[in-house]
């Protein structure tokens, strides 16, 4: 395996892999979103008790899954990073802690859309809300480190580290609902077993969930390579690329 | 299909504009996002042609100023002698 994975730690293999693989990511992430809204929004039966406001679900619950997936893997690539000096596993993190980000505010704010009308508020400080809020926190702490030294290996060493501390949140976030009395339900699709949910409305979340997983992936591609590309910057072969690309224009 | 027209669509059993808020929040969030990674490739490329053209210019200075440097030492030379 390890001869396998060995040429991957090269900046240069690693890029043009990724550019290959992206228009087929692509394809098949707008695929797969695009039947897993159109289901969700047109086709998935009504909830009993909250109406047509369920069908808001379909992409907290894939949003919020993402931000705390996301997160646990930049803290591999993180620890990867600290350990063995991998410096592909610093851009990787470097290249997921916007995307996390993003996941974790569309949480925040579709959950916010959805607690009004099921609540009757907005927002309230319990145990599941607030702990998603530090997360959002900790991407934003993350990425300002990231950015706050000119020496990116330095910069990763420290963003790094504090990657690593922040996941004591994760396990609380997910624990959250069965520690504390919350407002905020307690888990119905990744119960142990059988999921508490009717398979109608079960099939639209899983094909939700991998559309926007594809999606997660697609945009960590982009970034990897544009991440590769800047802390290479000096090598000969991001120079004739960049040569040709300015000759191409 | 759930929905008997268009208007019933848009209007989700009265919960409209919770639901659009959450899907329309999250296409933008998301289109923002993909619309900037996209375009940071451009970006990168374009800040490393340009750090490249500057040390270029450097390089190129520094050449000019020896060669000058040179010339006057020529220069001074012939004069003492």
């Amino acid at each position: 395996m390890w001869k396998w994975l060995h040429p991957y730690a090269n900046p240069e293999v690693t890029y043009h892999f990724t550019t290959k693989l992206l228009p087929w990511l692509s394809a098949l992430a707008a695929i797969v979103l695009s039947i897993g809204l159109v289901w969700a929004l047109l086709f998935a039966p009504l909830d009993g008790e909250q109406g047509h406001s369920f069908r808001i679900f379909y992409v907290h619950v894939p949003a919020a899954s993402l931000s705390m997936g996301i997160y646990v893997s930049m803290a591999i690539a993180a620890f990867c990073s600290l350990v063995w000096q991998l410096k592909l596993a610093d851009a990787s993190a470097a290249a997921m802690a916007p995307v996390g980000a993003s996941f974790t505010v569309i949480a925040l704010i579709t959950g916010a859309a959805w607690g009004k009308p099921m609540w009757g508020t907005w927002w309230v400080w319990d145990a599941r809300l607030t702990s998603e809020l530090i997360l959002l926190f900790l991407y934003l702490g993350v990425m300002a480190l990231q950015n706050a030294f000119e020496d990116k290996n330095l910069a990763g060493k420290a963003a790094g580290i504090l990657t690593l501390v922040g996941v004591v949140n994760i396990p609380i976030i997910k624990y959250s609902v069965n520690w504390w009395d919350t407002l905020h339900q307690a888990a119905t699709v990744s119960k142990l077993g059988k999921p508490s949910m009717a398979l109608s409305m079960l099939w639209p979340f899983i094909v939700c969930f991998i559309g926007f997983a594809l999606f997660a992936g697609v945009v960590i591609c982009l970034r990897f390579r544009n991440e590769i590309l800047a802390r290479n910057s000096l090598r000969p072969w991001v120079r004739t690329l960049v040569e040709k690309y300015r000759n191409h224009r | 299909m759930q929905f008997n027209s268009f208007s019933d669509f848009i209007n989700m059993g009265g919960y409209g504009f919770y639901v659009w808020l959450s899907f329309g929040s999250a296409a933008c969030i998301l289109s923002l996002l993909l619309f900037n990674s996209q375009k940071g490739h451009l970006y990168v490329m374009i800040e490393i042609d340009r750090h490249r053209q500057r040390e270029d210019r450097l390089r190129q200075a520094r050449a000019l100023r020896k060669q000058q440097s040179l010339q006057q030492d020529k220069a001074l030379k012939k004069v003492t002698e």
